[in-house]
């Protein structure tokens, strides 16, 4: 069925007892010619694009809990482009080229917002930082531009200029093309699309062990409901991504920490775009229902758990307090934790593995929700293929070995 | 009198305090111990509030923490406006002003209830379905209209003028909530001498004490006891007795936050004191007597004003002395509903009937409400509700009967669906919840943390039970914290037993309508069963695509009844479909109460040098560095940043400039294997450098790219003073510490920051040696016994010294470390010393400009964690005889060693007055059109005083076999056109070292 508000009228009128589910939860067949491992947005949008561009149908997304219960549903929806390396500004352009249409394409309301992106700049270093990445981006196509104090507060009101704070704003970078997406909508809209098309989507299937021939090419999963064999396997596990490769004999490179985020009661608009600030930690916008979104950082410590420290949540308070004077009497509704796989550059991996039939989709620590799409897209090019996507190439597990990182982080280091 | 519906007597207000209050700019009276929300009702106002989604006038529902609809915002002025408060919490003060959120113009008369005759269209999910097309009208229309239809209070726009203070505390047992179960609890761990913290989110100890007006304890009546215990504890000097105060979150190892509000109940807020404070709490052992909360039922119309949750109507009336109607109809599914009836009784109302959807209701409390002529409708569900702005009849079904409805009249309809125990916290402790088929309730399962739950959270609703639990938990945490048993005690107490019952989901056979389940968001049973039929099937699934359980109530109210429709649209068993995730925090916390005192210029430490007040006197203009003011240069009066930094420059290379360098870190590396560990964390050989010596050491990540840097000076054999850079202090520490705790734990090393010890004053320039000779005592200058990277001890202005003869201009040089007290006099010493000489101060600025006239690097700058000693040019830097240090082995991989790597360069401009862009990207093809192949960007760039012109630093990709060559760097406008040089632009040969 069509999504519409014709459809929906038509619904309204007949009481809605026509609710036909939005994808099909068949039993699990034993053979598939692709096994995506982890139903998160990437792994649903890696299904999505196997089966439209690459007419590969024959596929299962594999979930240990409910698909979207990850990362995915538990990110603050940031969706930028404006990373300096060359790879990463191709990489992440390509996706968010992608959000502007997703809703049309997946004929589901994911409700990209390209309400603008402000990143702040808070001493001589930062604005160093900042106008080097508004230089590359501008050469690779990528919009960016340098906001002054008095700019940014025009683009976003709240914003405390005043030049006696303990780190005064001088300046931002606004990419006015970024924005946020409804989470949720974005995983489900992949699931219903890919399920139209034929791929089976198996939640509560926990992938128990990753069974290799005498070659030593991967073949089948074993999972909680049984084997389930193989062409090929892409693992998309998020920060579960290290459990689920050594079950084939892999060891990442990957780190995995709790990573925590949280919403204010809700109320009326009152704060029109996103605001970044690296420098002290706060990251914030509001959502359609009216909460302020706010991502605070990871713990210091790796851990499975997904909750975090008190001092954590308290650090990025601290920040918006201090950032947003007005909002101290604003309430905590919600906090939650997620587990983010962080590597040793905190750029993913997009590739093969040295494992035959094996393919990983990784790495994507704390920013990966804005790549979902185009991850997607160029890991399904990838394991269709068998060879990596250009815009993926340079994102291979082998980089580490031959030391070609692309670090964006160590980019915005601070030393004097 | 305060109001037609208050009772003539009874309560726990003080009647002879009568208290002025507006409601949306109605003045009306309440007492002191009314929350707003029972004043309201004493006036006989039920409508408080609107949906957020359809815009429904919506009444007080509950009589606690729980409330869904009634959310106010109260305005104290001055920019205290504090939006979405729950009006069952917020005490009554002298003029409290509150005001209804999310309607427009009027709570009366409200635009956006239209939505409500739109509703069919905006079933569960809708926005995902539509909006879609056409695509254009997403960004101006569609957009637009979703989010101003977001929210519900408004948010304040005035920055906080109000405190928030943070309390750390330890404890052996902390025991969550101060009902009967918490009491005891406490009783019991406080007789062994344990330390004792009570916490309850409410006015006063006692819970659901207070609203008991027929329960004894020990002889006394229950709320009089309650008061009675909560005294006696508060009065012991090893127990804390926190009313108001949330025990909101659980943190690993049994740390609890605890919000406690301190003054918003003040009639005048007592200035000595935070508005609210956050309380960290370590407790050895938590006893969880956080009790239940009541169930709605689930019926069209269940949500208009005056549809309250029976227990409320209770204790409105026992506890706030408040007839919350005339006529009530009650609809129940356990004794609740009679409690309340015969409350609501005793309070003038008349009752028209009890429904209660037992076949057989039986019990003490029934019998009682038989004995009071109540009549009694069992087997018989609640179909529905009439009424606009507040209830005005309810119709009645006989289950499995004909259709036959009952039509009763009414002002208030009280409903009961059981009660579901509070086991947040527990379930924040990381414990597993198990459901309890016979209760229809998740209880307390398997322990993860050291904690014990009782009471009504553990599935005990009798009050003897409770008691008892209590106590034994009590005891029980005491002894396993390791503070011995209480005698043994049981609480001799009278009143009715209460009998089983209880419902969960919608009401059977109830007509059309919309029977809500969440009230603030607006989700419906059919909204469920529709989510369920589209697929949605994990309980996660339901509550993201309805939204149900996401409001600021998170479900407390809610949530099992959504459980319970969700399990029967799938025909599955409750548990199997499972139960969300419990999050802190249990209610809403303040931002600021979390963010404490960190604010302003207590937002991060702020370190200032021993010469910043002398800076800040003379008119230095500062830069943030880490956590340090820096000054960046010191302008005369007329000079711009340009001027200045030239003049200081220029005093440097022509006579002295002295230059606060204290921020630059530092660390004592001691002990008989100090040489060694200096040899495994830099790149440099350290073994053979004689003491007395100074030595530039280059520090590498694992992945082989320059860290940090800095100068290294050998004291002794075993003695190490190590200089890192600003920023990198921190982080240069911990990564040593962490080595040396995890990799070289062979080695006998020891590391001190010094970094605060120290004063560092740079005497740069020519006449340097001139200037401090003077004022040195016990060290010789000369260059022969003190040259170039060496170091001495003695003696300056008659302050002990590690002098160190080093620069980081090029020119002859010293550092003169002193203990931070004397840093000032000192550095004023210089400056007298240096004044005929022209020695003038100079900031980072000029620092920069000097260092980068030398090519020599700032980690930060020249570097970003991808260059590596070859790309920098520091090669020479690297021990080639050492077998190892961290990074070596990276150094080596093949995208390492490979051509096409950025190098350290220097460029000219054609143009030489043109000052490049620090960070502008650099091209070969000065046609190059978007998306442009960037071969290398700018890191520093400056005027050069000593050269005339511009000068600049540069990482491209081959970079020095280019040198000569002409590239371009794209700016919006134009191509500016450069020459690569060597990145060395002032006296290449080093002659001017030694002055």
């Amino acid at each position: 069925m069509k999504f519409s508000l014709l459809s929906l009228a038509r619904n309204a009128v007949s009481g809605q007892t026509a609710g036909p589910a939005q994808w099909r939860s068949p039993q699990p067949r034993a053979v598939y010619d692709v096994v995506i491992v982890g139903a998160g947005g990437h792994g649903l949008a890696t299904a999505y694009y196997l089966a439209k561009e690459h007419g590969i149908r024959n596929v299962a997304v594999l979930d240990r809990g409910w698909l979207g219960g990850g990362n995915t549903g538990r990110n603050t929806t940031i969706i930028r482009s404006n990373y300096l390396w060359d790879e990463s500004a191709r990489l992440y352009d390509h996706a968010h080229r992608m959000w502007e249409t997703l809703a049309q394409e997946l004929n589901y309301n994911v409700m990209f917002s390209p309400r603008g992106v402000m990143m702040l700049a808070h001493n001589v270093h930062d604005e160093q930082v900042v106008r080097r990445h508004i230089h590359a981006n501008r050469g690779n196509g990528v919009e960016n531009e340098w906001l002054s104090p008095e700019q940014a507060k025009a683009f976003c009101p709240p914003l405390n200029i005043s030049s006696d704070m303990r780190y005064p704003i001088l300046g931002a970078a606004l990419q006015r093309r970024g924005g946020t997406a409804r989470h949720d909508a974005v995983a489900w809209g992949y699931a219903r699309a890919a399920s139209a098309m034929g791929v089976d989507i198996l939640q509560n299937c926990e992938v128990q062990a990753i069974d290799r021939d005498a070659t030593g090419r991967a073949i089948a999963v074993e999972t909680s409901r049984g084997r389930i064999a193989a062409g090929k396997i892409g693992v998309v596990a998020a920060g579960h991504t290290s459990v689920v490769m050594a079950m084939a004999g892999l060891r990442m490179p990957l780190e995995s920490y709790p990573l925590q985020a949280l919403v204010s009661e809700p109320v009326k608009p009152c704060f029109p775009c996103v605001v970044m600030s690296n420098t002290i930690h706060a990251y914030l916008s509001q959502s359609y229902k009216g909460e302020l979104v706010i991502g605070a950082g990871t713990d210091a410590y790796v851990s499975y758990s997904q909750a975090g420290g008190l001092h954590i949540s308290a650090h990025t308070l601290d920040a918006i307090c201090e950032l947003f004077p007005m909002f101290r009497r604003m309430r905590m509704l919600r906090n939650w934790g997620g587990i983010v796989d962080v590597t040793p550059d905190r750029s993913p991996v997009i590739g093969l593995t040295p494992v035959p039939g094996l393919f990983v989709n990784c790495g994507w620590g704390t920013g990966g929700f804005k790549a979902t799409p185009g991850s997607g897209h160029v890991f399904a090019h990838t394991i269709a293929t068998g060879t990596p996507h250009p815009i993926a190439a340079p994102f291979s597990l082998e980089r580490f070995r031959t030391g070609r990182l692309i670090d964006e982080a160590a980019a915005a280091a601070v030393a004097h | 009198m305060s109001g037609a519906f208050r009772t003539a007597s009874g309560g726990r207000i003080d009647r002879t305090q009568p208290i002025l209050f507006g409601f949306d700019g109605r003045a009306m009276t309440g007492f002191r111990g009314d929350t707003l929300a029972s004043a309201l009702l004493a006036n006989g106002v039920h409508l408080v509030g609107r949906s957020f989604k359809y815009h429904r006038p919506r009444g007080i529902v509950a009589a606690g923490s729980e409330e869904p609809n009634a959310l106010v915002t109260v305005d104290r002025g001055g920019g205290r406006l504090t939006p979405n408060l729950r009006a069952t919490q917020l005490e009554l003060r002298r003029d409290l002003k509150a005001t209804s959120q999310n309607r427009f113009p009027s709570l009366d008369f409200d635009i956006g209830a239209v939505n409500n005759l739109f509703s069919p269209l905006f079933s569960a999910g809708f926005y995902y379905k539509t909006f879609m097309w056409p695509a254009s009208f997403w960004k101006h229309v569609y957009e637009p209209l979703i989010r101003s239809a977001a929210g519900l209070g408004r948010a304040p726009t005035e920055p906080d003028p109000d405190r928030y203070l943070h309390r750390y505390a330890h404890c052996d047992v902390l025991v969550i909530g101060a009902g009967p179960a918490g009491l005891a609890a406490a009783l019991a761990a406080a007789e062994t001498g344990a330390r004792v913290i009570l916490c309850d989110e409410q006015s006063e100890p006692g819970g659901s004490l207070l609203a008991e007006t027929e329960a004894r304890i020990e002889g006394r009546p229950a709320a009089e006891w309650a008061a009675g215990v909560a005294r006696a504890l508060a009065g012991q000097d090893r127990v804390t007795v926190l009313p108001r105060t949330t025990a909101f979150g659980w943190f690993p190892d049994n740390l609890i936050g605890l919000a406690e509000r301190v003054t918003d109940h003040q009639d005048r807020p007592d200035p000595r004191l935070p508005r609210e404070r956050l309380w960290q709490v370590r407790a050895r052992e938590v006893v969880i007597a956080a009790g239940a909360i009541e169930r709605p039922l689930v019926f069209p119309g269940n949500d208009r004003p005056g549809v309250m949750l029976a227990d409320a109507g209770r204790i409105y009336a026992n506890r706030y002395g408040v007839r919350v109607g005339d006529r009530a109809v009650i609809a129940t599914a356990g004794d609740s509903g009679y409690r309340a009836a015969l409350a609501l009784l005793g309070a003038g109302a008349t009752i028209a009937a009890i429904a209660d959807l037992r076949e057989d209701p039986a019990g003490a409390a029934v019998e009682a409400a038989r004995q009071a002529g109540i009549a009694i409708r069992p087997g018989t569900a609640i179909a529905g509700s009439r009424g606009g702005h507040r209830v005005t009849e309810a119709s009645l079904r006989r289950i499995g009967g004909s259709d036959r409805v009952e039509r009763l009249d009414c002002d208030v309809l009280l409903m009961s669906g059981g009660f579901t125990p509070a086991v947040h916290m527990f379930s924040q402790s990381r414990g597993r919840l198990r459901f309890d088929a016979a209760l229809q309730a998740f209880l307390p399962g398997k322990s993860a943390a050291r904690e014990r739950s009782a009471g009504a959270c553990n599935g005990r609703f009798d009050l003897e039970g409770c008691l008892d639990e209590g106590f034994t938990a009590g005891a029980a945490a005491a002894k396993a914290a390791g503070c011995g048993s209480p005698r043994t005690r049981r609480f001799a107490r009278a009143g009715a037993v209460p009998a089983p019952g209880g419902f969960l989901g919608a009401v059977p056979g109830t007509g059309k309508g919309k029977a809500f389940v969440d009230f603030q968001n607006d989700v419906t049973a059919k909204d469920l069963q529709l989510a369920t039929r589209e697929g949605f099937r994990s309980i996660e699934h339901v509550k993201r695509y309805t939204t149900t359980g996401m409001a600021t109530d998170q479900g407390k109210t809610s949530n099992m009844n959504a459980l319970a429709i969700v399990a029967g649209a799938l025909d599955r068993p409750i548990p199997e479909v499972g139960l969300t995730t419990f999050r802190m925090p249990y209610t809403p916390v303040t931002f600021g109460t979390i963010a404490g005192a960190s604010r302003g210029m207590l937002f991060d430490p702020l370190r200032h040098t021993p010469i910043h007040d002398w800076a800040s006197e003379h008119g230095a203009v500062f830069e943030d560095v880490g956590n340090w003011k820096r000054a960046r240069y010191f302008p005369r009066s007329g000079e711009d940043m340009h001027q200045a930094v030239a003049r200081e420059c220029t005093a440097v290379r022509m006579a002295a400039g002295m230059f606060d360098a204290s921020t630059l870190g530092k660390i004592e590396v001691v002990g008989p294997d100090a040489a060694t560990f200096l040899e495994r964390m830099y790149t440099n050989a350290w073994a053979r450098l004689a003491p007395g010596r100074l030595r530039y050491g280059l520090m590498l990540n694992e992945a082989g790219f320059i860290m940090d840097d800095g100068v290294i000076a050998r004291l002794a054999p075993d003695r190490f003073h190590v200089t890192t850079t600003t920023g990198g202090a921190p982080g240069v520490l911990n990564h040593m510490e962490d080595y040396l705790q995890t990799e070289f734990t062979d080695l006998k090393v020891w590391l001190t920051s010094i970094t605060e010890q120290y004063a560092v004053i740079a005497v740069q320039g020519p006449r340097a040696r001139e200037i401090i000779a003077p004022l040195v005592e016990g060290i010789d200058l000369s260059p022969a016994a003190m040259p170039h990277m060496s170091v001495q001890t003695g003696q300056i202005c008659g302050v002990a010294t590690r002098l160190f003869r080093v620069s980081f201009t090029g020119e002859l040089g010293f550092e003169i470390n002193v203990p931070a007290d004397h840093g000032r006099a000192v550095w004023e010493a210089v400056l007298q010393a240096g004044a005929a000489y022209g020695i003038v101060p100079y900031g980072t600025e000029a620092m920069h400009v000097l260092r980068a006239e030398k090519g020599y690097i700032i980690v930060g700058q020249e570097t970003d964690g991808t260059v590596t000693p070859a790309d920098a040019g520091l090669d020479w830097a690297i021990g080639k005889a050492k077998k190892d240090f961290v990074g070596k082995r990276s150094l080596s991989r093949p995208d390492i060693v490979a051509p096409g790597r950025k190098q350290l360069v220097g460029l000219l401009t054609h143009s030489p007055q043109e000052v490049l862009e620090e960070g502008a990207q650099l091209v070969a093809d000065p046609h190059a059109e978007i998306p442009m192949r960037m071969i290398g960007h700018v890191t520093s760039s400056y005027h050069s005083a000593a050269l005339g012109r511009s000068i600049a630093l540069a990482l491209v990709a081959d970079g020095r076999s280019l040198l000569g060559q002409t590239l371009y760097v794209p700016m919006p406008d134009r191509m500016i056109a450069v020459t690569l040089v060597a990145p060395v632009f002032y006296d290449q040969e080093g002659r001017r070292l030694d002055g």
